[in-house]
Formats: structure tokens, C-alpha cells, sequence
């Protein structure tokens, strides 16, 4: 009896010593995406079986979420000690993760050795510390309709266009037609800080983040010269639109310019007129928006060396940097010409160079904690100059006395 | 039987209540609990909740958009109470008459009821497009230009308040018909006998034993209305003025505990509009003795 319990209890032992390395060896790294679903699981599942063949023993489980929703959801998980060991960020909503203490450092756990666009790495440091690694980028160019440039006689965009030349070529384009409008170009908080940036005199707020300066002269210069495209009757209001989205009313044939971004290039491809895009007109200088999404490791999560080397897969290997550019998902954030030379190839458009010709002016937005405050009241406000209640410099008063109180 | 009464019968009570008190405790009445301490704190759902006080009731007390909220939402429910009421009574008044068909015409007034919020409000979008709605297709017919409905901030009051009387008229009638229906119909039948048409009917008949069906109403449509959210939420057009000022007091709690993260300050906004309804209610409730005639008094 005394034996047969002895081998027992030195089994046991001996599973019981070898359980912790098994378990070791085989992790679960759950990972949480806005960008994949619906239209790039399959991709996203290539990547995954590419990283799981080469680090055996490390599991990705997936869950997706629609953007709308996936920032309530992500907040749910976090708050209730449950939060996922990667998940995708936004540049804006990285901010506040950051400085809430959710994310983990990454800078131990990662090569370091990986081609990440400068700018954009930098952009996912908080204080010093790389909390999270560059995945993918985007950025709003001038998309223009080359057969009404032609019907108008007019020559197309270049690169050295000002705002003054797009209203110009906007107001022949209107002439053709009343149901033609020359240029669409939104009104609201993203386009604002980038005319802003483009102005060059204009800052939201001083260096220190205390204070705003959304107020100075710079910042009425750029607002004015956007409210200028609905003065001169270039540019539909949202009643003119009457519930038309800005990119159907492009797909009609009866828009000139639009300022939107690269992610429409698979919707106007069935466009049946010419189209081309250039990089946008500058106001003093060139700015583009500089959109990133990027990947973060919580700071909760109990495997971060795995975790870690999925974000580091995820956003920086030449499998995943293909199956992005190959599928037409999003461009990776990094700094090798040659994984994008497919994308160049692609047409339309034609001049694919102006997205990285962007990359030389890119505009991160002002970010603060209290971000969403911040653009609705914005947002109101520059409504209110559109509407003509309010003229641009009072518009901006308002919007200063309301940040001042965001930033305190 | 000793065992049928006092704590031996409350314990099976108990016992065959728990599944639904459990639910009740865990995903109502905690979370309303909580939500009246989350009042006091500061909390942005990634870092744990910092006691402040009464700073949130200070806050929004201050604050214009708060007030905005109340006034769209006070100006909302003057507009929809009488015209809901009004209407819902017309309708249960034609569907209490007996007709061929009737069975098919009252349950295509009750449609609109169970039809979703995201459909109503799709539909009700295009009719009150300005350039090709039927509204004001209909208006041009008669030389007036129609405004920009759901693009300004009052016409799109109107217009939300329009579509929700249009889909709730099935329910208030379906009230006001059960109140119909229990009226016995030997009142009538004394009093035509004693002379009276059909307006006296109506007048010292009908409105006096419906009127507690009516206060139930009343108290209803407020409480519901006071928290009015999906039809705010859906019907302005995006990038309009409307979209940016049109604000309740409920969207207003969604928007800083979901877009702004301030669920402490969500959380008094909550309760300040608990208060209001309760107070309301309360003052009708003390008021109905002088209108409200139950037979059994």
C-alpha cells in the first residue's frame, strides 16, 4: 500500500513540476481590434498564423468590436480587471489610456530594431515611455474630379496650390452648373487644427498645455479662410446637402474637390468619371493630417513578453506589413519604400506618391484628457460661424474660455 | 395550520421570489445605488472614482449645456403632452366604434408602436427632407417654402416631436381604450334616455369615468418623455446645427458617461432628473383629487 502510494504522490510530483513550464509554453494572448472586423479577419487570421508558426507555444485570441462601440467596451474591460493583453488605440484615445496608467511599457520587450516611421512612434510615447507601437497610418488629401477640371478648362491641382487657387478653380467648377459645387471641405475640429497648422501662426493651446491660444489672430485667419468656401457658394451647406454625404455627392460627378481621406480610394473606384488626388493646397505652408493607430499591451496583462511580441508582429513585420498593403486594409506605420511599391502600382489614383508626399507636413491633433469636450464644443461653435451667429474671432473667445476651463 | 402563516410562509415566498429578486438587486437596484455614489466622485472609468463631494451638482447647476438639455426637454414635452393626449383620445374615441375592418385598422395604429426607433427614424428623415421630403413637397403644393426640418435646432424640435406622436398615438389610444371599454354601457343608455347628445355623453359620461385612465396618461407620457433619448439621438442630420444643439437631458448622460468619460458627473445629472420627475409626479399625484373621479369613491 505504502509503495503503490509512494509512486503516486513522485507522479504527482513530477506532473506538478513540469505543469508551470507546459503552461509557460502555452499562452493565450487575447487581443481586442476595431480595424479588422468586418472586412479583414482573413487578414488579420494570415498574420495570425504566420506569428503563431513562429512562436509556437503563444495562442492570439481575437475579439472585435465596431469602432463606435469598441472604446465603451475596451473601458468596460479594463474597469472590471479584465482588459485584454493587446489592443488596438487610436492616437486620441492613447492619450488617455496613457495617462490613466493602463498601458504597459513597452520599450523592455520590444527589438527596438524595427523600421517604425519616426513620427509615428513618437507619437504612442507617453512622458518618456513607449506605452504602445505604431500600426498603421492615414492621412486627407485633395481628391478631384479631372473631368469636370477639363469642362471647366481648367488645369488640374499641383502640388503648389494654395487655398486662394482651390477656391478659384472651385468657383469656375460652380459655374457650370447650379447643381455643381466646387469644393467640399468640412467644417468641424479635424479639419480646423490641420488649417490651423497650415496657417502656421496658430496653436490650440500654449506649450505647457495650460492655457489656450485657439484665439490668436493665426487661428481667425485659418477659420475665416474656411468659412470662405461656403462665402463664395463654392461649397454645399448641410441643408444644401439635404441628408447627401459628402462622398456621394463627389460620386455624382456634380463635386469638383473634396478633402477626404485615403481610406475612400476603394469606394470611388467605381467612379464613372477621371479622378486624381493631390496633396492639399497649403495656406503659409503644407499640413497634413497624420492619423495612426496604434497597439498597446495592458499593464495588467500576466505574459507580457508575449504580449509584446505580437504587438511587435502586429505592427512591424514584413507578413503583416504585406497583408495590409496587398489587402487594401491600412498602411503600416513604417519606413520601408519597398513593402509599399504594390501599393504605388494601384490605380486609381493615379498619383499614389502624394499619400507619402504628406508625410513630410503630418499634423497630430491637440490632445487633451478631456478630448471629446473639446471637439463638441469645437464642433458647436464653429457651426455657429457657419451659420453666421457668431463671426470667427468671437466663435474662438468662446472657444478659449471653454478650453481654458478643459485644461485647468 | 400554523405552518401556512408568519415566517414558515414568508420563507416560500422568499424562496420562490429569489430568481427575480436576485435580478432585481444585482442589475437594477445596485447599480442605482451606485450610481447615486458615483454622484459625488470623479470617475473616468480607467482610474478608480475620487471623492468630490457636491462638486459634480455644483457643476452642472453651472452649466449651460445642462440647461439647454432642461429647456429642449421641457419645451419638447409642452409641445408632445397636449398634442399626444389629444390625439391618442381621438383615435381611442373612432376605434371604439364598431365597424367592418375594425380589428385590421386598430392594429395598424399599433404598428408604429413596436416598430424600432433606427426605422422610425430613417423613414421620418426622408419625409422631412427639405428638398425632396414629402412634407415639404406638400408645403411647395401650397405656395409656402418648408424650413430645413431636422437641420435647424427648433424645426427639428418640431419635427422630432411630430414623428414621436406619430408612433406613439397607438399606445396612448390602447390606453384610452381599455378606459372606454370599462364604462358600462347602461350610463349611456340612462342618459339617452333622458335626452342627452352625444356631446353630453362625451362631456358628463365619458371624460369623468375616463379620467383616471386619463391621469395615468398624463403621469406616463411624462415620466417617458422626461427620458426621451433614441429619437434625439437619431433624427437631427449629422454636421448640423441641429445635431449640435438638440440635446436632452438624457443624451446629455449618455454623452459625458460614454463620449466624454464623466461618469460621476453622469450620474448627477441622473439624479437631478429623478428629482424632477418625482417632483412632478408628486405634484400630480396631490393635484388629482380636484380632476380625477374614481367610481369606488
Amino acid at each position: 500500500m505504502l509503495r503503490k502510494f509512494s509512486i503516486v504522490l513522485v507522479v504527482l510530483l513530477l506532473v506538478l513540476s513540469v505543469a508551470p513550464t507546459m503552461a509557460q509554453d502555452n499562452v493565450t494572448v487575447r487581443y481586442f481590434t476595431f480595424s479588422a472586423a468586418p472586412d479583414h479577419l482573413e487578414d488579420l487570421d494570415t498574420i495570425i498564423a504566420a506569428f503563431q508558426e513562429a512562436n509556437p507555444g503563444i495562442t492570439i485570441e481575437v475579439s472585435t468590436a465596431p469602432f463606435d462601440g469598441y472604446f465603451t467596451l475596451l473601458q468596460a474591460d479594463v474597469m472590471s480587471e479584465a482588459a485584454p493583453d493587446v489592443f488596438e488605440l487610436n492616437y486620441e484615445n492613447f492619450v488617455v489610456y496613457a495617462a490613466n496608467d493602463t498601458l504597459l511599457n513597452i520599450d523592455s520587450y520590444v527589438s527596438g530594431d524595427a523600421p517604425y516611421y519616426p513620427r509615428a512612434l513618437e507619437a504612442f510615447q507617453y512622458e518618456g515611455e513607449q506605452l504602445a507601437l505604431p500600426e498603421t497610418f492615414s492621412t486627407v488629401l485633395l481628391f478631384y474630379n479631372a473631368d469636370l477640371f477639363d469642362q471647366a478648362g481648367l488645369e488640374y491641382p499641383t502640388a503648389d496650390w494654395t487655398w486662394a487657387d482651390a477656391i478659384a478653380a472651385g468657383e469656375q467648377i460652380k459655374a457650370l452648373g447650379d447643381d455643381y459645387w466646387g469644393l467640399f471641405s468640412p467644417v468641424q475640429f479635424w479639419e480646423f487644427y490641420k488649417k490651423a497648422a497650415q496657417q502656421g501662426e496658430c496653436s490650440f493651446f500654449n506649450a505647457e498645455m495650460t492655457e489656450s491660444t485657439i484665439n490668436s489672430a493665426g487661428c481667425v485667419a485659418a477659420l475665416e479662410t474656411m468659412v470662405s468656401f461656403f462665402d463664395t457658394g463654392i461649397m454645399p451647406t448641410a441643408a444644401q446637402m439635404s441628408g447627401v454625404s459628402d462622398s456621394e455627392l463627389f460620386l455624382s460627378g456634380k463635386l469638383g474637390m473634396i478633402v477626404t481621406g485615403i481610406w475612400m480610394f476603394s469606394a470611388f473606384e467605381g467612379a464613372d468619371f477621371a479622378w486624381d488626388i493631390q496633396i492639399e493646397p497649403a495656406m503659409n505652408q503644407h499640413g497634413h493630417h497624420f492619423f495612426a493607430n496604434g497597439v498597446a499591451v495592458s499593464a495588467a496583462t500576466s505574459q507580457p513578453e508575449a504580449a509584446a511580441k505580437w504587438a511587435e508582429f502586429l505592427t512591424a513585420s514584413e507578413v503583416a506589413a504585406n497583408v495590409r498593403v496587398t489587402s487594401g486594409w491600412e498602411l503600416p506605420a513604417l519606413d520601408q519604400p519597398e513593402y509599399f511599391a504594390a501599393y504605388l502600382e494601384q490605380t486609381p489614383p493615379a498619383n499614389r506618391a502624394a499619400v507619402f508626399q504628406a508625410l513630410e507636413s503630418p499634423v497630430t491633433p491637440p490632445v487633451i484628457e478631456r478630448q471629446g469636450e473639446m471637439q463638441d464644443a469645437i464642433n458647436g461653435l464653429l457651426t455657429q460661424v457657419v451659420d453666421g451667429e457668431l463671426t470667427a474671432q468671437d466663435a474662438l473667445d468662446q472657444a478659449k474660455e471653454i478650453l481654458d476651463g478643459l485644461v485647468k | 395550520m400554523a405552518g401556512n402563516k408568519g415566517w414558515y410562509k414568508w420563507k416560500w415566498v422568499l424562496f420562490f421570489l429569489a430568481p427575480s429578486l436576485a435580478g432585481l438587486l444585482v442589475f437594477i437596484v445596485m447599480p442605482i445605488l451606485s450610481s447615486l455614489a458615483y454622484a459625488f466622485t470623479d470617475w473616468n472609468l480607467l482610474s478608480p472614482p475620487e471623492f468630490i463631494g457636491f462638486a459634480n451638482f455644483q457643476e452642472l447647476l453651472g452649466s449651460s449645456r445642462f440647461w439647454l438639455a432642461l429647456r429642449n426637454t421641457v419645451f419638447m414635452i409642452a409641445i408632445y403632452l397636449p398634442l399626444a393626449f389629444t390625439l391618442g383620445l381621438g383615435l381611442a374615441l373612432f376605434l371604439n366604434r364598431r365597424f367592418r375592418g375594425m380589428l385590421i385598422v386598430r392594429t395598424a395604429t399599433y404598428i408604429p408602436v413596436i416598430a424600432s426607433w433606427v426605422v422610425v427614424s430613417l423613414v421620418w428623415k426622408w419625409i422631412f427632407n427639405p428638398s425632396y421630403g414629402l412634407v415639404n413637397y406638400g408645403l411647395r403644393l401650397v405656395g409656402i417654402e418648408g424650413p430645413a426640418w431636422l437641420f435647424e435646432p427648433t424645426s427639428a424640435m418640431f419635427a422630432i416631436v411630430i414623428t414621436s406622436v406619430w408612433k406613439d398615438m397607438g399606445f396612448i389610444a390602447l390606453l384610452f381604450l381599455g378606459g372606454l371599454q370599462n364604462i358600462s354601457e347602461s350610463y349611456y343608455e340612462a342618459a339617452r334616455l333622458d335626452g342627452a347628445n352625444p356631446w353630453r355623453l362625451i362631456r358628463h359620461i365619458t371624460l369623468p369615468l375616463l379620467s383616471p385612465t386619463m391621469f395615468f396618461v398624463v403621469i406616463t407620457l411624462l415620466i417617458n418623455y422626461f427620458q426621451m433619448f433614441a429619437q434625439v439621438w437619431l433624427m437631427p442630420m449629422a454636421n448640423s446645427a441641429a445635431d449640435r444643439q438638440v440635446e436632452t437631458i438624457v443624451t446629455e448622460v449618455v454623452t459625458n458617461a460614454f463620449s466624454y468619460n464623466r461618469m460621476g458627473y453622469a450620474s448627477a445629472m441622473s439624479w437631478i432628473l429623478f428629482a424632477i420627475i418625482f417632483v412632478i409626479t408628486f405634484i400630480q399625484l396631490r393635484l388629482q383629487n380636484r380632476w380625477v373621479y374614481y367610481e369606488s369613491d
